[in-house]
This record gives structure tokens, sequence and C-alpha cells, in this order.
């Protein structure tokens, strides 16, 4: 491997712990919202099994948090270490949003240790729920402000270059360009998403392998309705996002689509490969659906790759990306909507074990999607760090030494990952929630109300 | 006051306090494991674990905070630094993230695994090492800039007696403040066994704590005349930071006003510390980076303080009720909530 050049090893570098990153982070993002909606429907139905869904949840959300914290000054300093010149310049043009975003942490770690902690100190457990608003919005805010630093590098706006330096600064601007609004809104929608269909997953497993008590029957309808409602937020956010390449990032599109020539009407290509000429072989087409996912309107011009220069084209497998995260879209919102169907329905049965299966997989295929989505969204930048000013090979250490910081991060991943992996099981096998709801709730459990359903 | 001075003032602030909760964090992982290797941690693992485990997030957002202010401020230190420090940052990074993630694996999931005890408390003495070494390069004299781009020189890193020296002074101050602030926290929690031991250690690390901060007085002047020069006029300013050790040691030892004493110690590393700041100035990283020449842009500075003020009005408040819950609550602190 160290034959590789210093940028392209400084590239794996950070893929590999935005992509680690990735999977804590839309955690941290998301299970606050499904924890603070459980609690709240605890309270207002006076029931201790959605209380006790919230507690549980909320511990294993501590294990995530911690490796979403680490990682994440992880990220915040190789930012530095590994691309200084990029921060050198950017971090004169958008320091203002990494700079809130600190913020945001500081107000969430403060609340999450409160609310950790006060389970049972309240006499009205409302004041209790209201300690979850500020650690989902200190979550939220942090996904705005980071999001708002990667459209930046898309949509660079806010400065001025004048030989090589930059000149009048617009915090504002810089924050708040074109790129900004789908971006943050699809981050975040995706986020809720794959934290409802994560949770509605580790339900549909309890279900299957153990039978599971009526508390897990109760966890999978909550989360499943919210796993569709957020997979609606996040298709119509997706949406969005692409009538937003087709405007201001055309060449990402037409990668991620393989267009190569603008045309009206142009075809939507699922999957498929492409031959030697760069010809399209063994694909579905879709006839003039990518003119609508990029403007709305059938017959509508989308621009295609060769309006490109050639050096400043993305690489062609994005559109693979593209593929398995928007078909892993269409399947959550399919699963879930079925699911809703079959409870609905009251001759079928919701709790069959082919539902249950796919419910099973729709948790880790959610956050593949978050991950092919990044992939999609940071290679189809490609060559730009910092799109129309920087290459990433300009913004990339010199040093020589990145080889063994790749192999020493490697290597720290690896323990996080199964730390996390191997705790969460011992946390939730030596505690089942059958005995934890008999120690805090006697009198519920003893009615029996599992042997009903 | 200048844009660049309200910055770095902020920001040296912010290192300030993360220097105190730090220490205090990572000194009690290390008094943790060396409690239990001697078998004595039945005596202060409970009180230690008390405290630590509502704030070591917070402890961890102080360092975010002042590194990603610095580069929003400073954004030329983002290229020197970044590009000298790769591997000690990096080395630093994986110990702060093995120390934070084993706490919570260890806390929250596999309670008293030894593996975990260890990590966080080698961790302790570790973190502070690493990180002491973005001081020591300031000094100047150890990076050289080539047609290459920035390189951190090792050699002279690794036999400068400067170097040495603050990482030793580093090492025994984290000691210092963490038995001092324990032996605050086990007075309030009315604990008498664990006062008797954390008391000790208290009065154990005072006298290393002062015969490094000596030395490396000493070592700076063959390190960075210009500087020790400097520092030499705002004598009374680490002056003042002696008096409060000797007022902090005094209390201890006599056994009385615990909470009088720790706040001499935070007084203590605050006139040190902005005494050591301030005759760093004007370099930021001597001789490539000044307070104005590395300063952003105004536009950027104002908005940053602004953030900064705004900021502030939201997290006091929540600290403040934080503390009041866990810190002050002395129910709590007593083990009964
Ligand atoms: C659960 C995760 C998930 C799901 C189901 C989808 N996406 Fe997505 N997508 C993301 C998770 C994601 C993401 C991780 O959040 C990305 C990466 C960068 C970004 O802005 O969001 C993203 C990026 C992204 C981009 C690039 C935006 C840019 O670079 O500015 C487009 C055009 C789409 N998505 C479109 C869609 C469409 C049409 C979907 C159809 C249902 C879809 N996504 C489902
Ligand atoms: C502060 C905002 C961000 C910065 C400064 C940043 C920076 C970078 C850089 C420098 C690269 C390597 C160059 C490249 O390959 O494009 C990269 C790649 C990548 N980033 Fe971003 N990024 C940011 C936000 C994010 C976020 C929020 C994520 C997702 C969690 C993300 C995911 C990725 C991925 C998956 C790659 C790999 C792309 C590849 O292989 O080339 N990035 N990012
Ligand atoms: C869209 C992608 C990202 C999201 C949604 C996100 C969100 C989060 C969240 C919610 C946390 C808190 C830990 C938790 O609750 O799990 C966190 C930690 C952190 N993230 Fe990310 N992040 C993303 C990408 C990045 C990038 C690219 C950076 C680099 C600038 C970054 C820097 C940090 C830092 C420094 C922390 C630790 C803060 C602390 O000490 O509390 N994040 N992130």
């Amino acid at each position: 491997m160290f034959e590789l050049d210093g940028a392209t090893i400084s590239r794996m570098l950070t893929s590999m712990t935005l992509l680690f990153h990735a999977i804590f982070a839309t955690v941290g993002v998301g299970v606050p919202v499904m924890v603070s909606i459980a609690e709240f429907i605890g309270i207002k139905k006076k029931d201790p099994h959605y209380t006790l869904l919230a507690r549980r949840w909320t511990r294993g959300y501590t294990i995530t948090v911690a490796v979403g914290v680490v990682t994440g000054t992880a990220i915040g300093l190789q930012l530095s270490l590994i691309w200084p010149s990029f921060m050198q310049l950017a971090g004169n043009v958008i320091a203002l949003p990494l700079f809130m975003e600190t913020f945001a942490f500081f107000f969430e770690a403060i609340f999450l240790g409160i609310y950790l902690y006060t389970w049972d100190r309240f006499k009205n457990p409302i004041y209790h729920w209201l300690l979850s608003i500020p650690v989902v919005i200190g979550g939220t805010l942090s996904a705005f402000f980071i999001t708002t630093v990667n459209s930046f590098m898309n949509q660079p706006q806010g400065f001025e270059m004048e030989n090589g330096t930059v000149t009048s600064i617009d915090p504002l601007a810089a924050m708040f360009n074109p790129a900004t609004p789908t971006k943050v809104f699809h981050v975040i929608s995706s986020s809720y998403l794959t934290s409802a269909a994560i949770l509605a997953g580790i339900a549909a497993i309890f279900i299957l392998w153990k039978k599971g008590s009526t508390y897990h029957k109760k966890a999978l309808k909550l989360t499943v309705t919210f796993t569709f409602l957020f997979a609606i937020l996040t298709a119509v956010a997706g949406d969005l996002s692409a009538k937003f390449l087709a405007e201001y990032q055309p060449e990402k599109l037409a990668a991620g689509e393989w267009h190569f020539e603008t045309e009206e009407g142009a075809d939507l290509i699922v999957f498929g490969t492409l031959n030697e000429n760069n010809e399209v072989e063994n694909a579905i087409r879709i006839p003039n659906a990518l003119s609508f996912l990029a403007y709305g309107d059938f017959n509508a011009e989308v621009e295609g790759l060769e309006e490109t220069p050639v050096d400043e084209q993305p690489p062609l497998w994005i559109h693979y990306m593209f593929d398995l995260m928007v078909s892993i879209g269409f399947y959550l919102l399919g699963i879930s909507l079925l699911f809703l169907v079959f409870w609905k329905v009251k001759k079928w049965n919701e709790n069959n074990r082919l539902l249950l299966t796919g419910i099973a997989l729709a948790g880790p295929l959610s956050m593949l999607a978050v991950e092919f989505g990044w992939v999609y969204a940071e290679v189809g930048r490609q060559p730009w760090i910092l799109r129309g000013f920087m290459t990433v090979t300009e913004g990339a250490t010199t040093s020589p030494y990145v080889g063994w910081m790749f192999l020493l991060f490697l290597a720290l991943y690896i323990v996080l990952g199964t730390g996390c992996i191997v705790v969460l099981r011992k946390m939730f096998k030596d505690n089942p929630a059958e005995l934890e709801l008999e120690r805090l709730f006697p009198q519920v459990a003893a009615t029996k109300e599992d042997d009903q359903s | 006051m200048s844009y660049e001075l309200i910055g770095i003032t902020v920001l040296w602030f912010f290192l300030y306090g993360y220097l105190i909760v730090a220490s205090i964090d990572f000194g009690a992982g290390f008094f943790a494991y060396y409690a239990r290797v001697t078998k004595k941690d039945h005596i202060i693992n409970q009180l230690i674990s008390r405290y630590l485990s509502p704030v070591w997030e917070v402890t961890n957002v102080f360092f975010v905070f002042f590194f990603v202010g610095l580069v929003g401020f400073f954004p030329d230190t983002a290229y020197y630094y970044g590009q000298s420090l790769l591997i000690p940052g990096s080395i630093a990074i994986v110990l702060l993230a093995i120390r934070g993630s084993f706490y919570a694996f260890e806390s929250y999931g596999s309670k008293d695994n030894a593996v975990y005890m260890f990590f966080y408390g080698a961790t302790g003495l570790l973190i502070p090492a690493s990180l002491s070494t973005a001081l020591t390069i300031s000094e100047g004299g150890f990076i050289e800039e080539t047609a290459n781009g920035v390189q951190l020189l090792y050699g002279e890193l690794l036999t400068s007696p400067y170097s040495w020296s603050v990482v030793f002074l580093a090492l025994v101050s984290v000691l210092y403040i963490s038995a001092m602030f324990l032996t605050y926290y086990a007075d309030r929690a009315g604990d008498k066994p664990a006062l008797e031991l954390v008391r000790k250690y208290a009065l154990f690390w005072s006298s290393p704590t002062i015969i490094a901060s000596l030395t490396t007085f000493i070592a700076l002047s063959q390190q960075n005349l210009d500087h020790f020069q400097r520092a030499l006029e705002l004598w009374w300013v680490f002056g003042i930071s002696v008096a409060f050790f000797m007022v902090a040691v005094f209390l201890i030892y006599i056994g009385r006003y615990y909470g009088l004493a720790f706040i001499a110690v935070m007084l203590q590393f605050l006139f040190a510390f902005f005494g050591y700041g301030a005759s760093h100035l004007p370099y930021i990283l001597r001789p490539y980076i000044t307070l104005t020449s590395g300063v952003t842009h105004e536009s950027m500075a104002i908005a940053l303080i602004v953030a900064f003020i705004a900021g502030l009005c939201l997290l006091i408040p929540s600290l403040i009720l934080l503390m009041r819950m866990f810190l002050f609550d002395a129910e709590y602190v007593k083990g009964k909530k």
C-alpha cells in the first residue's frame, strides 16, 4: 500500500474515519428522537412498556455516543492533520459552523448527562421528558452545522479568491450556500430513518428468535410506523437533492446516472454495466424518468457528462452507489408499508416470519444506504476537495507517514467496533426486558398482560 | 482590545478549562487503577465513578472547542501544526479514543473489567505527555519548512531537555490537580477513609509539581531565551502562582478548608498558565505564526466572537444545572441518589 501516493492514502484514511464515524453519528442524531417519542407515549398512555423502551434505548445509546464522540474528535483533528492546506484555506471561510457545531455537542453532552442520571428524580415524569428535548435539538443541530460545512465543499461561496489568498469573506453566505437546504434535509431525515429502522430491526429479531413479549410487539409497531414516516421524508429529500444537483452540480448527477449526452426526455438507467466503449449494457431503462428526477418534468433537458472537462469528471462507479441507496430507500418504504397494512387488516398476521425477517434486514440495510449515499456524494465531488478551487491532491498533507497512520487508525476502529458490539450484546443479554420490567414496575408485570396477545 | 487578542484569550481560557477538568479526569483514571493494584479500590473507586460518570463527555468538548476555535481564529495553525503534528497528533487521538470509549464500556457495560481499567489508567498519563508536544514545538526550533512542506524534526524533539521537562511537568501536574480535587470531593461526600487516602496523594504530588515547574523554566531559557526573558518580566504573575500553591498545600496539610484549597490550586494554574501564555506572545508558533500574521479575516473573527457569546448564553445556564445536580448536590455526592 505504500506505493500509493500521499493524496490517495490521505483519502483512504479520511474515508475510513468518516464512514466509521457516520455509523455512530447517524445513530447519535436519530435515536434521541425515538427515545423522546417513546418516553412521551409512555407518559401519555401511562404505559410502562414505552418508558422501559426509552430507558433501554438510552442505555444502548450511551455506548454509541461514546464511540461517536471519540471518532468525531478524531475527524476534527484529522481534518487539520491530513488536509492542512485545505483547512488553512477553508478555515478562513467556513470556521463558523465548525465552531458552532462544538456548541451543539456541548449542549447535547450536558443534557445527555443529566437525562441519563435523573430517571427517578422527578415526581412528575414530564419534567424528565422535557430533558430529552435539548438532547434531540443538540444532536440535530450538530448534524445541521457539520452538513453546512460539507455543503460548502460542494458549493463554495461567500469569499473571493485573489492570487491564492481569500478576501471579502462572508461567513453566513458560505454557510447558507445553495447545497445547504437539500443536503441538511436529506442528512437529517435519513438519520432519523436509519435509527428508526435499526430499532425496528432489533425488535423484529427479538420476536423472531425469542418469541418476544408484548413489550417487543409494541416496540415493533412504534418503530415501524416511524420508519415509514421517515422513509417518505427521506425520499422527498433525496428527490430534492437530485433536483439540486441537476441545477448546480450536473457532473455529479450525470456521472451517477451514466448520462453522457445532454438530451431532453432523458431515461433513468438503473444498475447495468459499462462495456469498453463506455456504452451501457444490461440496464433497466425507465423512460424519461431522469428528466423527472432532475426537473420534475418528463421532457426537461438534462446536462450530460460530455459537458464537463475530462479531468474534472467524477469516477463512473458511483452509479452503483446511487442505485443501491435508492433501492434501499424504496425497500424501506415498501417493507414498512407492508407491515402497517398487515397490522391494520385484522385477518392478517403482521408478525409472520417473512415480514419480520424483512424488517430485521431493514436496519443494516438503512445503515448501508447512509454509507452508499456518502460515498456517492463525496466521490462524486472528485477531483475537487473544494469544488472549483482546490483539488484533493493540493489539499493533502505532504508528510510521508500517512500510510502508517492509516494502519494505526484501522487498528483503532477494529478495537472500537468490536468493543462496542461486545459491550452492547452483554448489556442486553444479561438484563432481558422481561426481568427489568418486573424489577422496575412489579405491579404491571404481575398482571401478566404479556400472555394476552 | 483587538480581535486577535480577544480570540487568543478566549482560546487560552478554554485550554485552561481543559487543563483543569482533564487533569482531574486523567489523574482519577490513574488513581483508580493504582488503587486497584494496591487493593485499595474499595475505598475510592465509588467516589471517582460517581463524579466522572456524568461529566466525562463535557471534558472532551473543552478540547474540541480549543482546537476547532484555534483553526477558526488562526487558520495558519491548521497548516503548520497539521503538517508537523501528524504522528504525535494521531497518537493522541488514538489514546483519547481508547480512553473515552473504554470508560463508557467499563462504566455502562461490563463493570470492573481489569483490561478496561488498565487502559483507562495508562492513557491518563500518556495523553498529557503526547498533547504537551504541541506546546513544546510552539517554542520554535523543532520544525522546518522545506520545499516539500513543513516537517517535524523528531531528533531534536526527542533529545531536547526542554521537551522532556514539559512532559514531566504535564504528568505531575495532572496527578497533583486530580488528587487535590478528589480530596475536596471526598470531603464533600463525607467519606473519611477515601479522604485520608487521596489527601496523602495530594501532599505527595505537590513537591514534584513545584520542582518540575522550576526545571521547565530553566530548560526554557536554554530553548528560547527570548521567551524566558519575557517571562521574567512577568515575574510577579508567577510569584502569585507560587503563593497560591503554598496556600493550597498548607490548607491540605492542616486538613481544613478543602474547597478553598482547590480554588487556590485553580488560581495557581490560572496565573502560571496565563503568565506562560502572555510571555509566549506575539508568537503562536515561533517563528512562523504571530498573533497578527495568523489571524483570520475581520468578518470571520466578528462572527466567531458573536457565535461564542451566543453559545455561552446557552451553555452557562446548562452547566450550572449540571453542577447543581451532581457536583454540588450533597445528596448525590454522598451516593444517596
Ligand atoms: C437511509 C439512507 C438514505 C436513503 C434511503 C436515501 N438516501 Fe440519498 N443520501 C443519503 C442517505 C439516503 C445520505 C447519507 O444522507 C447522503 C450522503 C450525502 C448527503 O447529502 O446525503 C445522500 C445523498 C444523496 C444525493 C447526493 C446529494 C449531494 O451530493 O448533494 C442524492 C441525489 C440522493 N441522496 C438522492 C436520493 C434518492 C432519490 C433517494 C430515494 C429514495 C435516496 N437518496 C435515498
Ligand atoms: C466537515 C465536513 C467534511 C469535510 C471537511 C470532509 C472532507 C473530506 C475529504 C478531504 C475527503 C477526501 C477527499 C475525497 O475523496 O473526496 C472526504 C471523503 C469522504 N467524505 Fe467527506 N468531508 C466532510 C463531511 C463529510 C461527512 C459529514 C461525511 C459522512 C459522514 C463524509 C463522508 C466522506 C466519505 C464517505 C468520503 C470518501 C470519498 C472517497 O473515497 O473519495 N464527509 N471528505
Ligand atoms: C453528517 C455527518 C455527521 C453527523 C450527522 C455528525 C453528528 C455527530 C454527532 C451527533 C456527534 C455526537 C456523538 C453522538 O451523539 O453520537 C458527533 C461527534 C463529533 N463529530 Fe460528527 N457528525 C458528522 C460528521 C462529522 C465530521 C465530518 C466532523 C469533522 C469536522 C465531525 C466532528 C465531530 C466531532 C469533533 C465530534 C465529537 C464532539 C465531542 O467531543 O462531543 N463530525 N458527530
